[in-house]
């Protein structure tokens, strides 16, 4: 009788024990790890690196320029997501941070520290928000912004450069006027005056490569080391996060229109110093990668890739500016639909004929 | 077995976390008889069966109590006892759903089975028995075979495909019966080859399954009445979706079914390992498709196992005699974790099509709410038939669903490969889903 008590108890305990609720939803019932923000903070993570050197080759300053423009991206994202009644944790992912790093990764490292926050405002709230938020930008927020600024600031964006410091006094500019310090990048001095003169400040050839690959040149943060930038691609690769079709596609291009087009003479111009110049290697890895401002399959991504080296070295050659890549993958971002819808995956299943 | 001689579908799958080894070494155990077997009179794709019997009535375990004049399969009852009438019962796909009612007579003894000679038997004799028996594909969409099997004469088949894949996670039926009955499965395919008037089976089984592979192997190395007949088995490589129909037919012969048609017209019938012991349980011993083997396993259940249970017992029954749930149960999926059905209630009855029942836990489940598409392409990229989820959803969130179809929408079948993989979490299953409703609906008009 007490055994029969005992166990009608255990039986309502275990009813009780049941959760009230038992959650309900459509198949798949568990998930890959991945998430958008876990994807966006190890780009964000790959970036740093180039930063840190930056600060040894510019100074400081580059420091303070891109904390500038990543507190700009991010409050902008979120003041406007709480005007606009929208959920303000999307900044919780990670995008505009990556968007403001590459902001202050593109512009001089002279410029005054309030350029960015201008940057900021237009690459987040024109180009991103006012567009939808993430996910729904036609281009690629960080470049609109240093159009931006390019357009409404041209001296500064096209001259505020700083050469390298070499005796790792990293607060040597931190005073001192543009004006001052300012020097020319290579691909201005490429532009204007030619290969001779580059090798005449830069020293020759084979010191250019071990400069530019290492980092000891003038230009923007992101153009210090191609080393660096090429190790975070890499790793992003790695991870399965980017393919490799489009950074070799944007860099293999650039190379070759270069080699064709680039020097006196057709097929005399120098690939190598064109891929380490300028915004080539970040171009390549981690802005025409962008997932929401490129196409989604292979053969779309190759093209997305040499429509932008195409560009760059047209626009380098014999448009106004030195350097061409952030208006060419600029250029080449609302093709991205067209792209995916012209270049479909292969179909599993045999399709009947056209008009069987 | 080198990787490389695995063979494997051309495009897209995925790779999740197994699970299996929480059950796969447990042979099955019976489960009690329960006090009561509720049967859907629908159990699965067909017209639903008209009940044979009325209230009061007795039953004997194995007696017909349900059948259907069209495409359709008898239902028997797994026990002895008296009719109680049709109640709404809660189904795991359909929602509400009528199911006949039969109170066990705890006296009565289970009923025996012994083989006969079945190479006696003519073609359609066969085909009368499997239908007689209620026999229907037990992988999942529970399509009746003996309607699969009577193939037109004027349709040419070559192969007959066993999948043995079980490429969802957690699940390990079709495995423990691969181990447990492999004569049985070889007999079944022979009666099998011997309907479709060919000579060639090829078993299609995971490679995480190397005892089942072996085991069928000697079962087939040791039959020595092959009449001719040619039985392979053909190893694959562990992704999923691998067991689809698809897939496993392109991964076994290379032939890929175009869109729209039966896969009879690339030459090929596929039937699951376990349908094919039921076959085979159906045509020599005469046993009628009334109880299979039901994974029940995840980390919400006190002790998983594989149970052997009666078609109709409640899934709360089973918890109960497994000892319970654990306190931090969230979700209960009949099926797959993949591709399986989340259901609100323990008191729901097991079809002929359960495979398995997986409760999982509080941190096992994602409640978290899903982001825009970002366009990584991650979906299209582990897509098993070259579609585009990214581009359908987004059309269905702009309320264009019934433009869809140029994406090819009529070839998913829901596998949630796109659903798993994304980065946003989007529901990638559900708005392929509303694509479907709303071409159809378009198409209507």
């Amino acid at each position: 009788m007490t055994g029969t008590q005992a166990e009608a108890t255990t039986v309502e305990e275990a009813g009780k024990a049941l959760p009230p609720k038992l959650f309900v939803s459509i198949s798949p019932h568990f998930k890959a790890t991945e998430t958008v923000s876990k994807i966006m903070w190890t780009v964000v993570a790959c970036l740093i690196p180039p930063l840190v050197l930056s600060v040894f080759v510019f100074g400081f300053q580059t420091l303070i320029i891109a904390l500038v423009s990543v507190v700009s991206c991010v409050a902008t994202e979120a003041i406007s997501n709480r005007c606009l009644k929208r959920p303000v944790g999307t900044i919780k992912d990670g995008s505009a941070v990556i968007t403001g790093l590459l902001l202050a990764y593109i512009i001089p490292p002279g410029v005054p520290y309030w350029m960015p926050i201008l940057g900021g405002v237009m690459a987040i709230y024109v180009t991103k928000v006012l567009m939808g938020g993430i996910g729904y930008n036609m281009f690629n927020p960080a470049l609109i912004g240093r159009a931006f600024l390019v357009a409404t600031y041209p001296v500064a964006m096209t001259s505020a450069w700083l050469p390298p410091i070499r005796d790792a006094a990293v607060f040597k500019y931190m005073g001192a006027g543009v004006d001052a310090v300012s020097t020319a990048t290579p691909l201005y001095i490429l532009k204007h005056y030619g290969i001779a003169e580059v090798i005449e400040r830069f020293g020759s050839l084979s010191v250019i490569y071990r400069d530019f690959f290492f980092g000891w040149r003038p230009g923007c943060i992101a153009e210090t080391s191609a080393l660096v930038l090429i190790i975070g691609g890499l790793y992003l690769i790695y991870k399965k996060y980017i393919t490799w079709h489009t950074p070799v596609s944007v860099i293999a291009s650039v190379a070759f229109f270069t080699w064709i087009f680039g020097g006196e003479k057709f097929f005399t111009g120098n690939p190598l110093l064109a891929v380490l110049s300028g915004g080539v290697i970040i171009g390549a890895f981690f802005m025409a990668t962008d997932y929401v401002t490129s196409p989604t399959q292979v053969t779309g991504k190759l093209i997305f890739g040499a429509g932008i080296g195409a560009l760059t070295v047209l626009i380098r050659l014999k448009g106004g500016y030195p350097e061409g890549v952030c208006y060419a993958i600029l250029l080449m971002n609302p093709l991205t639909p067209a792209l995916d819808r012209w270049f479909k995956p292969k179909r599993f299943a045999p399709q009947p004929e056209e008009g069987a | 077995m080198s990787a490389e001689t695995l063979s494997t579908f051309p495009m897209g799958g995925i790779h999740p976390k197994e699970s299996k080894e929480l059950t796969e070494k447990l042979t099955a155990e019976v489960v009690p008889t329960p006090s009561q077997i509720r049967l859907f009179l629908k159990q699965h794709v067909g017209a639903p069966c008209k009940p044979q019997v009325k209230k009061k009535d007795k039953v004997t375990e194995g007696d017909v109590v349900a059948s259907v004049e069209k495409l359709g399969a008898n239902l028997h009852s797994g026990v002895s006892g008296t009719v109680k009438g049709v109640v709404n019962a809660l189904h795991p796909m359909v929602g509400n759903a009528r199911a006949l009612v039969i109170a066990t007579d705890p006296e009565a003894n289970p009923k025996t089975y012994s083989p006969v000679d079945w190479t006696k038997f003519s073609r359609e004799e066969l085909i009368a028995k499997i239908k007689d028996a209620g026999v229907v594909g037990l992988g999942g969409a529970g399509f009746p075979a003996g309607f699969k099997l009577d193939v037109r004469p004027d349709v040419k088949i070559d192969t007959l495909i066993l999948n043995g894949a079980e490429c969802e996670p957690y699940l390990t039926s079709d495995h423990r019966v691969m181990l447990e009955h492999p004569k049985d499965i070889i007999e079944g395919a022979k009666i099998m080859l011997k309907i479709l008037g060919i000579d060639y089976c090829a078993i299609g089984i995971e490679n995480n399954k190397p005892d089942a592979i072996q085991i069928l192997n000697r079962a087939i190395a040791e039959d020595t009445l092959r009449n001719g007949y040619k039985i392979v088995v053909k190893p694959l490589k562990v992704r999923y979706p691998q067991g689809s129909a698809d897939q496993i037919m392109q991964a076994v012969t290379g032939r890929a079914r175009p869109s729209g048609v039966r896969s009879s017209v690339i030459g090929i019938i596929l039937q699951n390992v376990y349908t094919t012991k039921a076959v085979y349980d159906a045509v020599a011993l005469g046993k009628p498709l009334y109880e299979r083997i039901v994974t029940i396993t995840g980390k919400g259940i006190k002790r998983p196992a594989n149970v052997m249970v009666k078609v109709g017992t409640s899934i709360a029954e089973i918890v109960d005699y497994l000892g319970g749930t654990t306190p931090d149960l969230a979700k209960v999926i009949v099926g797959g974790p993949m591709m399986g059905f989340a259901v609100s209630t323990l008191d729901i009855p097991i079809t002929k099509t359960t495979s398995g029942v997986l409760f999982l836990t509080k941190d096992e489940i994602n409640t978290e709410p899903h982001l825009p598409c970002v366009s990584c392409g991650f979906c299209v990229d582990v897509c098993p038939m070259g579609l585009e989820p990214n581009n359908v959803s987004r059309y269905v969130e702009a309320g264009r669903g019934a433009d869809t179809e140029e994406f090819g929408v009529d070839d998913c079948f829901l596998c949630g490969s796109c659903a798993y993989v994304c980065p946003a979490k989007r529901p990638l299953v559900q708005f392929m889903t509303m694509a479907k409703n709303s071409i159809r609906e378009s198409k209507k008009k």
